[in-house]
C-alpha cells in the first residue's frame, strides 16, 4: 500500500482523469471546470450587468457539487494519502527556479514565495496572484473552456477548436515562463 | 442520489489532481520548460484513453447510468476566440500555476492564498461578461 502515499506517476494519473471524464459522461454531464466561475458570477448577482450571466444557474448546480468534491479530494489526498508533499521536479528546473528566487523549489508542493500566508501581505505576491487569477478567469471564458473543457474533453472528442485553444494555452504559458518571468522575478 | 454521484466524482478528481501533482505550481513551470515528461504523460494518456471512450460512446449507443442518451455537444467554429482566449488563459495558468480544477483542490489542501486566485478568476470571468461583445469571436 506504500504506493498510495507516493506521488502517482503519469500512467496512473492520466487514466484516472479519463475515468473522471467518462463517469461524468455516464451520469449525463460534461467535464469542464471553468463553467463554475461563470455560475459563481451569476450567483453573486452579475446578471444585473450582463446578459452573459442571465441563465438558470440552478441547472449548473451539479458542477458546483463536483467543485465541492474537488476541494474535499484535495483535503483527503493531502491529509490522509501523502507523507511528503515535496514535488520532485527536474534538478535543472530546481536550479532555474532558485536563480529566479524560488528557494522552495524541490522542497514543497507550491512555492512558499507565492502561497504561504506571508504572500497575503506582500504586495508583489498578492498582485501576481490577482493578475494570474484574472487572466485565468477571463481567458478561460473567452476561449470557452480550460484544461478540462478543451485539452481533455475537447481533444477526446476530436474537436479542432479545442486544438486551437490548446495551442493558445501553450503560446501564453511559454510566453509567461520564458519572456515575462525573467522580467518579474 | 445523483448529487452524491457528482460529489464522489469530484472527490476522485480532487484526489487525482493532488496526487498526480498536476495541482503543483512547480509541475506547470517544469512543463513549460519542457524539462519533464510528467505533465505531457498525464495529458497525453488522458486524451488517448478519452478518445477511445468517447468514440465508444458515440459508435456503440451507450446510455448513461440513468438511461438517457449521452450528449457531447460539439465546440462552435471559430479561430480568434480559441486562440486569443487560449493565450490569455495560458499566461494566467503559468503565472498562478493553477487551472480552474486544481485551484479548488488546493483550497482543500489548505493553501489560503489560492482563494485570492479563485476570487480574481471569478472577477476575470465577470470582466469577460462585461466586454465580450467588443471582442473578436
Amino acid at each position: 500500500m506504500d504506493w498510495i502515499y507516493e506521488p502517482w506517476p503519469w500512467y496512473v494519473s492520466g487514466p484516472m482523469i479519463a475515468l473522471v471524464m467518462f463517469l461524468l459522461l455516464m451520469v449525463g454531464k460534461n467535464f469542464g471546470m471553468s463553467s463554475n466561475l461563470r455560475t459563481m458570477c451569476t450567483i453573486c448577482g452579475a446578471g444585473k450587468t450582463s446578459d452573459f450571466f442571465r441563465f438558470d444557474w440552478k441547472a449548473q448546480r451539479w458542477n458546483l457539487v463536483v467543485v465541492l468534491g474537488a476541494i474535499i479530494g484535495g483535503f483527503i489526498g493531502s491529509h490522509f494519502m501523502t507523507t511528503d508533499a515535496a514535488v520532485a521536479i527536474n534538478p535543472d528546473t530546481v536550479t532555474d527556479l532558485k536563480g529566479l528566487g524560488f528557494e522552495s523549489a524541490g522542497k514543497a508542493y507550491l512555492p512558499t514565495e507565492l502561497f504561504d500566508m506571508n504572500a497575503l501581505t506582500d504586495i508583489k505576491s498578492l498582485g501576481l496572484l490577482i493578475i494570474g487569477g484574472i487572466l485565468v478567469g477571463f481567458g478561460t471564458r473567452y476561449a470557452g473552456g480550460c484544461t478540462s473543457g478543451h485539452a481533455i474533453s475537447g481533444l477526446s472528442n476530436l474537436q479542432f477548436p479545442s486544438l486551437i485553444a490548446v495551442f493558445g494555452f501553450f503560446i501564453g504559458g511559454l510566453t509567461m515562463i520564458h519572456l515575462i518571468f525573467p522580467l518579474i522575478f | 442520489m445523483r448529487t452524491v454521484s457528482y460529489l464522489l466524482i469530484g472527490i476522485v478528481f480532487g484526489i487525482t489532481m493532488f496526487k498526480s501533482e498536476a495541482a503543483s505550481w512547480f509541475r506547470i513551470y517544469e512543463m513549460f520548460k519542457f524539462e519533464s515528461f510528467h505533465m505531457y504523460g498525464i495529458i497525453g494518456s488522458t486524451v488517448i484513453i478519452g478518445i477511445v471512450l468517447v468514440q465508444l460512446i458515440k459508435r456503440v449507443p451507450i446510455k448513461s447510468f440513468y438511461g438517457e442518451t449521452i450528449q457531447i455537444p460539439p465546440k462552435a467554429k471559430s479561430f480568434s476566440r480559441y486562440m486569443f482566449g487560449g493565450i490569455l488563459f495560458g499566461l494566467g495558468w503559468a503565472l498562478a500555476g493553477a487551472c480552474p480544477g486544481p485551484m479548488f483542490t488546493l483550497v482543500g489542501v489548505g493553501y489560503v492564498p489560492i482563494i485570492v486566485v479563485i476570487i480574481a478568476s471569478i472577477f476575470g470571468t465577470f470582466l469577460y461578461g462585461l466586454i465580450k461583445d467588443k471582442l473578436p469571436h
